[in-house]
């Protein structure tokens, strides 16, 4: 079965608020497809969240919308009342960031739990009670039926994960939005999270938005990874190739961040400066004051997200996947490529140079594997 | 659970202690002699009577020792006989008592239904429905209840003619109708703070992410409100009802004074204007009692709506 529609699908959505000097989403285009993991990277304040939470249609109150963001082939920010509710309830389910402050401290797991499978359809109460406990179960929590009559501040963090993430597969929903979902957790806790969720993937074909700043957990994790600064895409490209081979300047900064095993001190080269903030506009490309290579150009280069050259070449008898995307003009790709081709398929007038990190960046990507 | 319940007890008991004592030495030292007033007023008093009068009431003993007398007579449940109506104090405040109990019970009923429903409306329909209950309760507050219980009387009493003006009334119908316009010039005061209460707490409760968490996962926006918002606000809403209930068992005066209501309050303006020492110690130490049993109430109730305080105080 070739994927005909993604289930989520972003298109050009842009978001602004009175008052801030630039947009708080940017020319957002994206696709989540039926069991797919796409991972969402970027500092604080790139607009992930902002971003995940679009597809619930919950963006902020006063803004100004331009694009369209459909899931399932429903367009959501036309959705209103009880259309909405039904969209929020059932379709798409979001794992919040803090459990313990995505749950109410006053309520018991049981009714949390009840309340949410009440508006997927399971209106019996006794039937609710007995799927609550059963969710418990499945999200590996011991002892569910204690647990149901506990609350919040009687469970641990790494419980409570696993509370909220039963609360989001209550609704069996067709698109999970992972927000920072175990970045609170210690690492064996969030290792057991990222099983389980990886496990419900598969059984239930749900696609994943993957919301996180770690972009080594995004690349282990993820099918493709999304690179956001700004409000803005900056890159896109597979996990294992964005690992290997980022292209885009901030994507190589992230990396350059994160210590590795057997580096020194001075592998690690943290991205001069600071998120920009909402009250900073930018003429040009908006990672230009912090990048080591720009250009005097980039700080007049309106960005556009180019496709790269796909990996290995155009596939016969069908559509050749488009190995990524990146949004920098001193690629020499995306120099060459017509703009407003997002997510177009195939890309033509490769240069060798970037033939040739291509490959390396497939090498790259097997012994990522 | 048991021991805080007893600390609990203790520190009443201390307080209730302290504040007799206080009581006491109050109204001991107010201006006037008590017993100028026993022997039959100034006139043909002589000093051999009044020092006899002084005897019989034992006026003539220490602070200490008098304190002690009387602190012991209502440890044994006799609270004394009134200087001027010679009847037990107990009786007294016993056939008072109902009308300003029923009076509190339902002017706290109309500020907690009211107010906590201003409250609700103002946080959550934003707005000039909320400037609109500001200010109204606002103006509400800002006239004393006198003059509120003048205006409603010349409205409600005399011109549509509606309720009575005076008067307590007998059984449950005939109370609640002689009580509303007194119960509901005291309320009226009581509506600003409780609304406000709710309000700002409401709009703390709905700042939480859970609350944001809830309405992502397609929850009705009414079910928000009640479970997460308004649920989740009960702590201060009910702390400041509480307090303003207490406050008006020691305030039924004036409603009293205005609507004709032979209360407790009436009872210890009455008792202190002609230094009837016992009615009057007693009345304040109702009120006192009163006063700290609410407090009290609110405090065990808090742990039932916030099971995390439960939590905290147990690990104390």
């Amino acid at each position: 079965m070739t994927t005909t529609q993604p289930l989520l699908d972003i298109a050009g959505l842009t978001l602004e608020l009175p008052g801030t000097a630039r947009p708080l989403l940017a020319e957002v285009t994206l696709q989540v497809r039926t069991g797919e993991v796409l991972g969402l990277v970027g500092e604080s304040g790139s607009g992930k969240s902002t971003t995940a939470k679009a597809a619930l249609g919950m963006l902020p109150a006063g803004g100004r919308t331009e694009g369209r963001v459909t899931v399932d082939g429903t367009d959501v920010l036309t959705l209103r009342g009880e259309a909405l509710r039904a969209h929020r309830a059932r379709t798409v389910a979001m794992i919040h960031q803090d459990p313990r402050a995505a749950l109410n401290p006053v309520r018991r797991i049981g009714d949390f739990l009840t309340e949410r499978l009440a508006h997927a359809g399971v209106t019996d109460r006794r039937a609710a009670r007995a799927r609550a406990v059963e969710l418990l179960g499945a999200v590996g929590l011991p002892d569910p039926a204690r647990h149901v009559r506990q609350r919040p501040h009687e469970l641990s963090g790494g419980m409570l994960q696993r509370v909220v993430i039963a609360g989001a597969l209550a609704a069996e929903p067709r698109l999970l939005l992972a927000d920072e979902a175990t970045s609170a957790l210690d690492v064996t806790t969030q290792a057991e999270i990222l099983d389980l969720l990886r496990t419900l993937r598969a059984e239930r074909e749900t696609g994943m938005l993957f919301i996180t700043h770690d972009l080594h957990l995004a690349a282990a994790y993820c099918d493709r990874v999304l690179v956001m600064y700004a409000g803005r895409i900056v890159e896109q490209q597979p996990a294992p190739a964005l690992f290997a081979h980022p292209r885009h300047p901030y994507t190589r900064g992230l990396l350059g961040c994160s210590p590795t095993l057997g580096g020194t001190a001075a592998d690690l080269r943290p991205v001069p400066g600071r998120p920009p903030s909402l009250a900073e506009s930018f003429p040009g490309c908006p990672f230009a004051a912090r990048c080591p290579e720009a250009e005097p150009e980039c700080e007049t280069w309106a960005p556009v997200v180019s496709p790269l050259e796909p990996e290995g070449g155009p596939v016969p008898n069908g559509p050749p996947v488009p190995a990524g995307e990146a949004a920098c003009r001193r690629l020499p790709l995306a120099a060459s490529v017509a703009p407003a081709t997002h997510g177009a398929t195939g890309a033509s007038g490769a240069s060798t140079a970037s033939g040739a990190s291509e490959a390396s960046a497939a090498s790259g990507a097997e012994a990522a594997r | 659970m048991l021991s805080r319940l007893f600390r609990q007890l203790a520190g009443l008991v201390a307080t209730l202690f302290a504040a007799s004592f206080v009581i006491f030495a109050a109204v001991y030292a107010a201006p006037g002699d008590p017993a100028v007033f026993l022997a039959g007023g100034r006139d043909k008093l002589t000093p051999e009577k009044l020092a006899a009068v002084r005897e019989q009431y034992h006026l003539d003993e220490p602070l200490v020792v008098q304190y002690g007398r009387w602190l012991w007579d209502c440890l044994h449940g006799d609270l004394g006989r009134s200087f001027k109506y010679a009847d037990q104090v107990a009786d007294l405040i016993a056939s008072r008592l109902p009308t300003t109990l029923a009076l509190v019970g339902f002017a706290t009923l109309i500020f907690v239904v009211l107010g906590v429903g201003a409250g609700v409306l103002a946080a959550v329909r934003r707005g000039w429905v909320d400037q609109a209950v500001v200010g109204a309760t606002t103006l509400a507050a800002s006239v004393p209840s006198f003059v509120a219980a003048i205006g409603l009387v010349s409205l409600f009493g005399v011109r549509f003619g509606w309720f009575p003006v005076t008067g307590a009334g007998s059984g449950f119908g005939g109370t609640v109708h002689h009580l509303t316009l007194p119960a509901l010039s005291m309320a009226l005061g009581a509506l600003a703070i409780v609304s406000r209460v709710t309000r700002q707490s409401m709009l703390d409760a709905a700042a939480s992410d859970h609350v944001e968490a809830a309405r992502a996962s397609g929850i009705p926006e009414r079910d928000i409100v009640r479970r997460h918002i308004l649920r989740n606000a009960l702590g201060p809403i009910l702390t400041m009802c509480g307090l303003v209930t207490a406050g008006m068992l020691a305030g039924t005066v004036v409603i009293e004074t205005a609507f004709g209501l032979s209360g407790v309050g009436s009872l210890l303006v009455n008792a202190i204007n002609t230094h009837d020492f016992p009615v009057a110690q007693a009345v304040l130490l109702l009120m006192v009692t009163g006063y700290i049993v609410v407090t009290n109430l609110v405090d065990l109730v808090h742990p039932l709506l916030d099971p995390r305080v439960r939590a905290e105080r147990s690990a104390a």
